[in-house]
């Protein structure tokens, strides 16, 4: 009968951000109100921001395969660290999760390491190397709530086509990496006047465009549930959008890092903010987190993605794509809290409330009869990001020395308290 | 003002006045190497080592030689052949090498960014000899150095580069150089091979011969860099020479004293017509391979000088 009391309710289904209280039964979030609060355990927020813990849909946890660069245990510390309640993992390990047997194991690791739920994907095809579809009933009933090969794109319409129809039949949501596979081969920045200035293989904006494109095609010939991992240009809105409108059943993500930096921040070869697809100009940054304040963009995902000291201590072009944000997730999207551009309700409706509703799961909300997962912040408190305090096993961060705003002061997953600061 | 740099890595970084610095020092090393006795001790008990990541025979030779000249002891590592194959990263080779106590290390990579790398882990000069498709100053440096003394100036001038830029580090370098000492710099080339983004340096394009060599000063060729096409950038050899390769016809639209540049190696045939190249009268294609030990022997000079202030200024700490 724990009570929240004091708190500032940061609702994204009312869209409402309100002091108030809230109580839990077990489990379960009980009641809320905003009046006096009801008698029991009171834990007093003191004003600080109460909202449904996050729910990151495209985290990598590098098991099975490569544990030195994250566990399903460091991982889970770094989650509930960073107010992330439900880890939703990809299955771009080493070997790739694309049998039940493999889901099985990881699903075994996670429930005795993990310390947040974890929630997993599955590839779309075996090896994720775009020739065969997997097993996906066995793997549905095995527990997978999606399918999808990650950044490598099935270039092959014949076999992304039976996949898609397959299915759909079974009522799978796939997840798709919108990219050209031929123009964006070998490419490690966007194309632009600053990639020509730094002489590194780049790509046009418009090969996102271009698998948009093409991916949308066959959602209209299968009508398959279909979600982009991470729209990040302009161009590639306008179809989106149509296609929303047409009634398909799309959605759409993009990374934090796509919406708080930008291809300048490259500077000079800085690895660690070579993430894939690369960082883009600020027009497009700009234009993302429009999207993202409208609705068009439905989820913002950390694509936690660990990489080791020395797969990125190398030159540009051959270093490793990828950052750990497990942790910066929440501090990094308040920056455009902070900035005006986006309201805290509308953050976590595209943090917890979408990417639940899109896997079908019922966290994310702040109601009655839902999970008591939870996440409370303080979204004024200062900090400077120092990488080695990161409880990733990886430390690859862009954002190492940054200023930022918001501290996790305490996070629950089902009722219980998983994290204080 | 003085040349101030730690290392040679670009000329992005560098003053116009640095650039003049740097030539006038070279200006001397002209008249040096062409001495019967061509030595000098500026580099005197200094190490040396050249380390080319990517197959080079004029611009490794070069450095040595300007190094030979000056007095550094001078040891050349076939990186290609080495330790790399046996699978070591880039910063342990870098490790290892500082251990050998080197004072000017020159660097060549086939990707961009990792002499800059380098640099950063290693407590000597670095001078990049090129690094994939972002910079070769030593060869920007030259080419200015012989345009300088063929024209009389380096400013206000109309130069054309010709060819392939999309894969040339020495295409930016040039940019770089000649933008910053007031040159109107041109870009021709088949579309594929040269990045519309370059209108942003305040570049023009042009995609036709003709129209982009009308009166100009300079005629710089670029080599056609087949190794790192990853194909289909122009339909087959002879199109291009057709349509790009300098000979007597296109050249003819360039100004009367205009001079004819080309790095090295050339494709004749391919980018240039042999008789271009070889006519004294237009090509100062073997000037500029003098001018090069003398660019580099200054820069290293300068460089050297630098890090001799750094050691002296932290005496007794080790740097």
């Amino acid at each position: 009968m724990t009570i929240f009391t004091n708190a500032r309710l940061i609702d994204p289904e009312a869209q409402s951000d309100e002091i108030g209280w809230l109580r839990l039964d077990g489990d379960v979030i009980a009641e809320r109100g905003t009046g006096t609060p009801p008698e029991g355990t009171q834990i007093d927020c003191g004003g600080k921001c109460l909202a449904p813990g996050i729910v990151d849909l495209g985290v990598k946890v590098s098991e099975p395969g490569e544990r030195h660069k994250e566990s399903f245990a460091s991982a889970g510390r770094a989650a509930a660290a960073g107010g992330v309640t439900t880890m939703i993992t990809r299955p771009d390990t080493q070997s790739a999760i694309d049998t039940p047997e493999v889901l099985e194991f990881v699903q075994r690791r996670a429930a005795t390491d993990a310390a947040v739920k974890v929630k997993h994907m599955s590839a779309l095809t075996k090896g994720r190397d775009g020739r065969e579809m997997v097993e996906i009933g066995f793997l549905l009933d095995a527990g997978a709530v999606a399918f999808t090969d990650c950044d490598h794109v099935v270039s092959d319409t014949k076999v992304l086509q039976r996949a898609l129809t397959y299915a759909k039949s079974c009522g799978a949501l796939v997840i798709g990496h919108p990219q050209d596979p031929g123009l964006s081969k070998g490419a490690a920045a966007t194309s632009g006047k600053f990639a020509a200035l730094r002489g590194l293989p780049s790509v046009s904006p418009m090969a996102e465009r271009m698998g948009l494109d093409r991916d949308l095609a066959l959602i209209e010939m299968t009508g398959v549930s279909y979600h982009f991992d991470q729209i990040t240009t302009a161009r590639a809105l306008p179809a989106l959008e149509r296609a929303k409108q047409n009634g398909f059943d799309v959605t759409a993500g993009v990374s934090i890092h796509h919406l708080t930096l930008n291809e300048l921040d490259l500077g000079n070869y800085r690895t660690f903010f070579k993430v894939k697809p690369p960082l883009r100009s600020e027009d497009d940054r700009l234009a993302m987190v429009d999207a993202v304040a409208s609705g068009l963009i439905d989820v913002i995902s950390s694509m936690h993605t660990p990489q080791d000291e020395e797969s990125k201590r190398l030159p540009f072009e051959e270093a490793a794509s990828g950052a750990v944000a497990l942790e910066t997730l929440l501090p990094a999207a308040l920056r455009l809290y902070h900035a005006g551009q986006l309201s805290l309700p509308q953050l976590f409706r595209a943090m917890a409330l979408n990417p639940a509703k899109r896997l079908g799961l019922d966290s994310g909300r702040l109601a009655e009869g839902a999970p008591a997962d939870l996440v409370l912040f303080d979204p004024d408190a200062p900090l400077i990001l120092d990488r080695f305090t990161l409880r990733s096993k990886s430390k690859n961060t862009p954002f190492d020395g940054a200023r930022m705003q918001g501290k996790v002061l305490g996070t629950w997953v089902d009722g219980q308290q998983v994290f204080e600061s | 003002m003085a040349f101030r740099q730690k290392h040679l890595l670009g000329i992005e970084p560098l003053h116009p006045d640095e650039i003049t610095a740097l030539l006038d020092v070279a200006d001397r090393y002209v008249d040096l190497s062409r001495q019967p006795n061509k030595h000098s001790d500026a580099l005197k008990g200094l190490t040396q080592i050249n380390m080319f990541f990517e197959n080079s025979t004029r611009t490794q030779s070069s450095f040595e030689l300007a190094g030979k000249r000056l007095g550094a002891d001078v040891m050349n590592m076939a990186m290609q052949a080495s330790s790399i194959k046996k699978g070591e990263t880039l910063i342990d080779t870098a490790l290892t090498l500082n251990a050998m106590h080197p004072d000017l290390l020159v660097v060549r990579h086939p990707h961009s960014g990792a002499v800059d790398l380098l640099a950063q882990k290693v407590n000597c000069a670095v001078l990049n000899a090129g690094d994939g498709r972002h910079e070769h100053p030593t060869q920007a440096l030259l080419d200015a150095l012989t345009i300088r003394r063929a024209k009389g100036r380096l400013h206000r001038l109309n130069i054309a580069i010709c060819g392939d830029i999309a894969h040339s580090r020495v295409a930016r370098s040039n940019l770089m150089l000649l933008g910053k000492m007031e040159n109107r710099v041109r870009l021709v080339g088949p579309p594929t091979l040269v990045p519309q983004q370059f209108r942003e340096f305040g570049c023009e394009i042009y995609d036709d011969m003709a129209e982009g060599l009308k009166d100009v000063d300079v005629v710089m060729m670029l080599r056609l860099q087949k190794e790192r096409m990853d194909g289909g950038f122009i339909p087959s050899e002879r199109e291009y020479f057709y349509r790009y390769g300098l000979d007597a016809d296109k050249l003819a639209h360039a100004k009367p004293d205009a001079i004819v540049m080309h790095p090295g190696p050339m494709n004749r045939g391919v980018e240039i017509d042999g008789t271009i190249a070889d006519d004294i009268n237009r090509s100062v294609i073997q000037e500029q391979v003098e001018m090069g030990v003398a660019v580099r022997m200054a820069a290293m000079d300068l460089l050297a000088r630098n890090l001799r202030t750094d050691r002296e200024a932290n005496k007794g700490v080790m740097v």
